[in-house]
């Protein structure tokens, strides 16, 4: 019988019907604590710590505080000590605050090679599709999940359906990674998803980078669905190579791992990669997209409407006329070495404009490292951005770096709900590229013909 | 978890598509490590606007993709705090409608047009049992899975029923679990 890949990866990982064994369980200070306590309370222990790992992340100051003590804020303090103090009790292994593994949880995980292709990954958080561009089946759950991995290593799971997004053509220059998942999400609908593992496929997926494949899949939950994922091969194989977990040699086993020729998936869609131009989000979800060329569209919904009046836009506004505030380049999406790098590449020799002020965080300690290794961080700094520590930043809020109420953020992050970004603040999600560009310009350009 | 088997009295109506987790309990309240006293914050940034209404009644209805977003539970315990026992939508978020199932917060998905005639209603009755929204003298069938439907008729606990497979879970983690990375050896 054929199988897909998601059928692989869910048969072997089968204990009894409807009952799930996970491999690896991401921790981090947010989703955990009321897990932790219920597990006191009830006299449980952890089942696996040695398939468990904890970082903090979403509270962490990223001025690069040396200890959770260091941390201004009180309950973001008490939050990540609970964490620390959680995983001592519970011997859960953790890179917390001041560690040189410490980063954003679905950066470190495949950059310390415990993200494996074939394995089945849970976090308390939405964005662990990400670790899915390794041809794992990974997901986010909640806390009451958190506490049921915690103590029993699997999941009760009803298997989700399976969905194949074939990408034909190839990316046009100075079109990215970050451009095919927000233009897919664009088509699809933020409920396109909905009860669907998708695997992404075709000859522009097998183009992409490591890096680049774990941006499609981290914002697969933004069109609904429950994981990503896509076929491990050689890149995969050649980026895990000397990573501190990775197993060596390459497994024979994980060049299985692809579906099989002819096996069927519950819904299939088709999407033109070459018709695909820079995206900039005009809207409060992220299918409220278009491209850089456009203008923002008339509202069709009540939705829409609502959006651009919290927006502060107005129909038929070119989207390169949207001046700006802030430029943050960072998060699980996108704040990986190979997204700096790209940023760098723009912004180097030249200034952020005057109007608007600009960061750039990493994505994790050893992101930060390599970075500045090989000098980004001065590019950035030469150019006017603010280089930060490592933390999820502005992508959500839960620390000091916020956008004010009515500030306007061209940012590399995954989600451009009412408030996420800080309450009142407006987000448009693009690529790192186009953030980079934006920085300079003060407003959105398209970066495809400004790089000439 | 309380069983949950019926549900009936006050409707309230919340009438927006895609409403995200982040505004049904932002982020600045997940700081918080407690489990209860969430109800207060629901909806914290959205109660400032204008004409903003949302009454504390047991049943809760909605537009389509409900809870998208962020994976936090905290969006359910703030629901189930403020008061809302059975949340009716066209459609729910995957982890969202998850979460609900776990802490007996019944999520009820029904047709679009019969969600928008229960808008119209003041009272209704949702009987998980008989799978049935009813009101005004009318009962609309709804589907749910029998194990979800099961362990909410029944209230059961989740871990509980897992570990009485403890023998599986062993049998499983001897002869089938991969070799794989150890986290507590890097």
């Amino acid at each position: 019988m054929t199988k897909t890949l998601l059928d692989k990866i869910w048969d072997a990982h089968e204990v009894a019907p409807g009952l799930l064994y996970i491999d690896l369980h991401l921790v981090h200070e947010v989703t955990s604590p009321q897990a932790f306590d219920a597990l006191r309370l009830a006299g449980r222990t952890v089942r696996r710590p040695d398939r468990t790992l904890a970082t903090a992340d979403h509270n962490v100051p990223t001025d690069a505080p040396a200890a959770a003590a260091q941390i201004a804020d009180h309950l973001s303090r008490k939050q990540v000590e609970a964490l620390e103090r959680n995983c001592r009790e519970f011997a859960v292994p953790i890179y917390s605050v001041g560690s040189q593994r410490q980063g954003i949880v679905h950066v470190i995980g495949p950059e310390l090679g415990v993200t494996q292709p074939g394995m089945t990954i849970v976090c308390g958080d939405s964005h662990t599709a990400t670790h899915g561009a390794l041809g794992a089946l990974a997901f986010g759950i909640g806390t009451s999940e958190v506490e049921h991995v915690l103590a029993t290593q699997t999941l009760q799971q009803s298997k989700p359906r399976a969905m194949l997004i074939r990408y034909e053509g190839e990316l046009g220059f100075g079109v990215t990674a970050k451009d095919l998942i927000l233009g897919t999400i664009g088509q699809m609908g933020v409920e396109g998803g909905v009860g669907h593992v998708i695997e992404y496929a075709g000859p522009v997926i097998e183009a992409l980078s490591m890096e680049g494949r774990m941006t499609v899949c981290n914002m697969t939950i933004e069109g609904g669905g429950r994981a990503g994922m896509v076929a491990p091969d050689d890149t995969t194989f050649e980026w895990l190579e000397g990573r501190p977990a990775a197993p060596d040699p390459t497994p024979e086993e994980w060049r299985g791992l692809r579906t099989d020729p002819g096996a069927s998936f519950d819904r299939e869609m088709v999407v033109d990669a070459a018709a695909l131009s820079p995206q900039v989000t005009w809207g409060t979800t992220p299918g409220m997209v278009a491209s850089v060329t456009a203008t923002v569209p008339d509202p069709r919904t009540e939705g829409e409407e609502r959006a651009l009046v919290y927006m502060d836009l107005e129909a038929g506004t070119p989207i390169q006329e949207i001046a700006l505030d802030r430029v943050f380049i960072g998060s699980c999406t996108n704040a990986r070495v190979g997204d700096l790098r790209a940023a760098a590449a723009i912004v180097e020799g030249r200034r952020v404009a005057e109007s608007l002020e600009a960061m750039v965080v990493p994505g994790s300690q050893q992101v930060k490292a390599e970075a500045e290794a090989e000098g980004l961080d001065e590019v950035f700094r030469r150019a006017g951005f603010d280089w930060r520590s490592a933390g999820c930043s502005m992508c959500l809020g839960m620390n000091p770096d916020v956008l004010a109420p009515g500030e306007r953020c061209a940012s590399t992050s995954n989600r451009n709900f009412e408030g996420r970004q800080g309450r009142g603040g407006r987000s448009h999600l693009v690529s790192p590229q186009m953030a980079a560009a934006a920085a300079i310009e003060g407003r959105f350009v398209d970066v495809r013909e400004w790089s000439l | 978890m309380k069983p949950v088997g019926v549900v009936q009295g006050g409707v309230s109506v919340l009438d927006r598509d895609d409403v995200d987790t982040d505004q049904i309990m932002p982020k600045q309240f997940l700081k918080r490590v407690e489990r209860s006293g969430f109800g207060e914050f629901l909806f914290h940034d959205w109660a400032k606007e204008p004409g903003w209404r949302l009454e504390r009644n047991p049943i809760l209805v909605t537009g389509r993709n409900f809870g998208c977003g962020s994976s936090r539970e905290h969006a359910p315990w703030g629901l189930q705090d403020y008061g809302f026992e059975a949340i009716v939508a066209p459609s729910f978020a995957d982890i969202f409608h998850s979460n609900c199932t776990k802490i007996g917060l019944l999520p009820v998905v029904l047709p679009a047009d019969e969600v928008r005639a229960l808008m119209e209603a003041r009272e209704a009755r949702v009987d998980l049992e008989r799978r049935t929204v009813e009101h005004g003298g009318r009962a609309v069938a709804f589907e749910i899975d029998d194990q979800t439907r099961h362990r909410l008729l029944n209230g059961l606990d989740d871990i509980g029923i897992t570990l009485g497979q403890a023998d599986s879970i062993e049998a499983y983690e001897r002869d089938r679990e991969r070799v794989g990375p150890v986290t507590t050896a890097l």
